[in-house]
């Protein structure tokens, strides 16, 4: 078999450094070619080719046909489609990358105050593990318009809620024909008449089924006393039955519905109606109009449209924030692990603090990680297809058009044009093609120091 | 590299730490609502899974807190009474583990060569592999399908496969050549000498040595590949698709179809999680020297 050339003092020698040519073993060139083969074949095939192959196809027409030259180039910097697919990419890769960066370091500094890091890191690092798709779906789910069925509108509602108060009978309004109320604008109604002291107002509302009422609705009962009072109720008496405009048996209350008293276009007094449907105005509304104001009647709060066209990217890339977060703060907490603690306590002995010695000592220190983590995720969000694809609804997918999903949609998706989608595919390559040279010449001056 | 236990507790002078206690305090409850609001998005999908539609249709997940009898596995049972998505199953694990099988056997054969056999030419074809790495596989997709149409494999598994193999070897060639480099020269020796030759070698002491890189590549690759929906959806057809494209065809109607899509996701995640809990430090090494691609 093949001898041994040279050897260099057994247990003397180096691990075999990957910038030394490694030259033990003497082989014959047939295994060389043996072991290569099957790799460097498919590599070739399906990756070196089709990158010709793509350079070739960009400069033909939609079918092939005919030679168009740059023509393709032009179409993807000038077509309304792909310009916003351009812009959008930009704007992903000048926002996502930095902020995953940020808060994978904030994560990676953080963690190691608490016991219990590892858990905290297992479960931001979790999303790594799952597909885009999944991910798209779960925030499909989490961006649904519906407050009631999307996680992130219901805690936009919640929040709204806490500062405008929600308007509890929707859709409810005056039966004209038995109530003096009128619309008075802005959703509002308002009485003809004035109110009195001592004679109770009737205020009956319909259009809502009493089944839909909120709760368990209390039957509406007349208010008395000397005061200005009055019955807010659903007039309406299921099954049938009842007179219009009169408190029957069985007709429900509705409680919580603001009543102003309105003199001159102003309100001079409000009142909330009780469980029972009866409210009681200060004595100071006697003579006044009464006004349901429209806030009594708006539609509730719808959330925030988070897949409309405006805040569709944002969206998408707060769901990359969140598969993503958990790489870069696992990436910077090993560096983080290999700092140098008495560097951080000599700045701390120095009297500078926490933050301090997070912004000039930490962040310094973690430069070179934290670049490798912002190049990486650069490449990573120019590619990025699957989530924009999954989580735009039909209507507002042009609006979250990036390239990688123009070129599926140009080619594959109805489009049929293989000429402006090779255009796109080797705009992506070139875009990549930086850190390609990087990688590139970092190898070669490992490999000759 | 260090994996996710990496904590390192800084020692602390007493006067920072009585300061310290009570910003510690603010500290845990942040990260205890960070942690949370990472959970909640895939909680939300969990529980809508384990919903009747018709609960889902009524009111959000978070009802089941005040409701847990709502819970039930029925959709499940309905799904994996669903031909096409028990068959996009099975074509996930036809695609994933040859997939992975090749880029391990082939990226193993070449890191090998490239790490210890004397060629010409070696640098170069090595920095070609390594130009290759960050080669977006959209680039790829015309292409390909161009090819695979001509020689009728379009639609097919195999293209699928053939696909992820080439968008695999790059990365696989790179991170197994680095490790073999570092297999101490004398065990080669010691083996050559006792009459070993390159295949005998490769086998019983380079693949041994090189278990933990092979591990993370085949975690890595075997995920890349199971998660994929881009490429399957360019190149495989309603008989070879895996189960990430079968789901992606339920999206369009969103908002009627929870109670497949929520049980399915969970279905294709199931692997994903299993091999992320089971394989922690494999999995975090493979992700972070793969990142790249």
């Amino acid at each position: 078999m093949a001898s041994v050339a040279h050897t260099e003092g057994a247990g003397a020698a180096p691990a075999p450094a990957p910038h030394r040519r490694a030259r033990v073993t003497g082989t014959r060139r047939r295994w060389a070619v043996v072991f290569l083969l099957p790799a460097l074949v498919l590599l070739g095939a399906l990756v070196v080719y089709p990158i010709g192959y793509s350079l070739w196809r960009s400069l033909y027409d939609a079918d092939g046909s005919g030679f168009v030259g740059l023509g393709n180039y032009a179409d993807v910097f000038s077509d309304r489609a792909t310009l916003t697919a351009v812009r959008n990419t930009a704007i992903w890769v000048a926002v996502a990358p930095a902020l995953v960066t940020a808060l994978g370091l904030v994560f990676a500094v953080l963690t190691e105050r608490v016991r219990w890091g590892t858990a905290f890191k297992l479960v931001v690092f979790m999303p790594m593990a799952i597909s885009m798709l999944a991910a798209g779906i779960i925030f499909r789910l989490v961006y649904e318009q519906d407050p009631a069925q999307g996680v992130a509108n219901a805690v936009a509602r919640s929040v709204h809620d806490t500062f405008v108060s929600s308007s509890v009978y929707p859709n409810a309004r005056p039966n004209a024909a038995v109530s003096d109320l009128r619309a008075s604008g802005g959703g509002s109604f308002t009485t003809k008449g004035t109110v009195r002291a001592g004679t109770p107002a009737l205020l009956p509302l319909v259009g809502i089924a009493p089944g839909r009422l909120p709760g368990a609705p209390e039957e509406a009962r007349a208010a008395s006393g000397p005061g200005v009072t009055g019955t807010v109720w659903l007039d309406f008496v299921p099954g049938g039955g009842g007179t219009k405009g009169r408190i029957d048996p069985g007709e429900r209350a509705l409680k919580g519905v603001t009543v102003e008293a309105v003199r001159d276009g102003r309100a001079v007094a409000s009142a909330r109606t009780a469980a029972d449907g009866t409210f009681t105005l200060p004595a100071s509304a006697d003579g006044a109009r009464l006004r349901l104001p429209g806030a009594d009647f708006a539609a509730p709060y719808g959330g925030i449209d988070w897949l409309g066209p405006a805040l569709v990217t944002p969206a998408i890339i707060g769901s990359y924030v969140w598969m993503w977060a958990g790489f870069a703060m696992v990436l910077i907490a090993a560096g983080l692990a290999g700092v140098d603690r008495n560097l951080l306590e000599a700045a701390r002995v120095d009297g500078a603090n926490e933050w301090q010695v997070f912004r000039r000592v930490t962040v310094p220190l973690l430069a070179p990680v934290l670049t490798v983590v912002l190049v990486t995720l650069m490449i990573n969000v120019m590619k990025v297809f699957d989530l924009v694809y999954i989580i735009a609804p039909q209507p507002s997918q042009d609006d979250a058009n990036v390239l990688a999903l123009q070129l599926f949609l140009s080619s594959f998706g109805g489009g049929g044009n293989y000429g402006v989608g090779s255009a796109i595919g080797v705009v992506l390559l070139v875009l990549v093609a930086p850190v390609m040279y990087v990688n590139i010449r970092r190898l070669r001056r490992e490999r000759r120091p | 590299m260090t994996a996710l236990d990496s904590t390192v507790r800084a020692p602390r002078s007493l006067a920072s730490r009585v300061a310290g206690r009570a910003a510690g305090g603010a500290l845990r409850v942040f990260l205890v609502l960070i942690a949370l609001f990472w959970l909640v998005p895939t909680f939300g999908l969990l529980v809508s899974s384990l919903r009747d539609p018709a609960d889902i249709a009524a009111s959000g997940w978070w009802k089941v807190f005040t409701a847990p009898g709502q819970l039930t596995v029925r959709s499940y049972q309905s799904l994996l009474e669903k031909d096409a998505i028990t068959h996009a199953l099975l074509n996930t694990v036809w695609i994933t583990v040859p997939a992975t099988l090749l880029v391990v056997l082939f990226g193993a054969m070449a890191g090998y060569a490239f790490a210890w056999m004397d060629f010409r030419g070696r640098d170069g074809w090595f920095l070609l592999v390594v130009a290759l790495l960050v080669v977006p596989v959209q680039v790829a997709l015309i292409p390909l399908s161009d090819l695979f149409g001509k020689i009728g494999i379009f639609g097919d598994v195999i293209g699928v496969v053939l696909f992820h193999v080439g968008f695999g070897l790059p990365f696989a060639i790179f991170l197994l050549r680095n490790f073999f480099a570092e297999i101490p020269r004398e065990l080669l020796e010691a083996a050559r000498l006792d009459g070993a030759g390159e295949a005998r070698l490769f086998l019983t002491v380079v693949l041994p040595l090189g278990a933990p890189a092979l591990a993370s590549l085949g975690i890595f690759q075997f995920l890349w590949v199971w998660n994929d929906m881009l490429v399957a959806l360019v190149f495989s057809d309603s008989g070879s698709q895996p189960l990430t494209v079968a789901l992606q065809q339920q999206v369009r109607q969103f908002g009627s179809n929870i109670e497949v899509l929520a049980p399915g996701a969970f279905l294709s995640m199931v692997v994903p999680l299993v091999v992320f809990f089971a394989f922690q430090r494999q999995f975090v090494s493979g992700v972070m020297a793969g990142a790249v691609k």
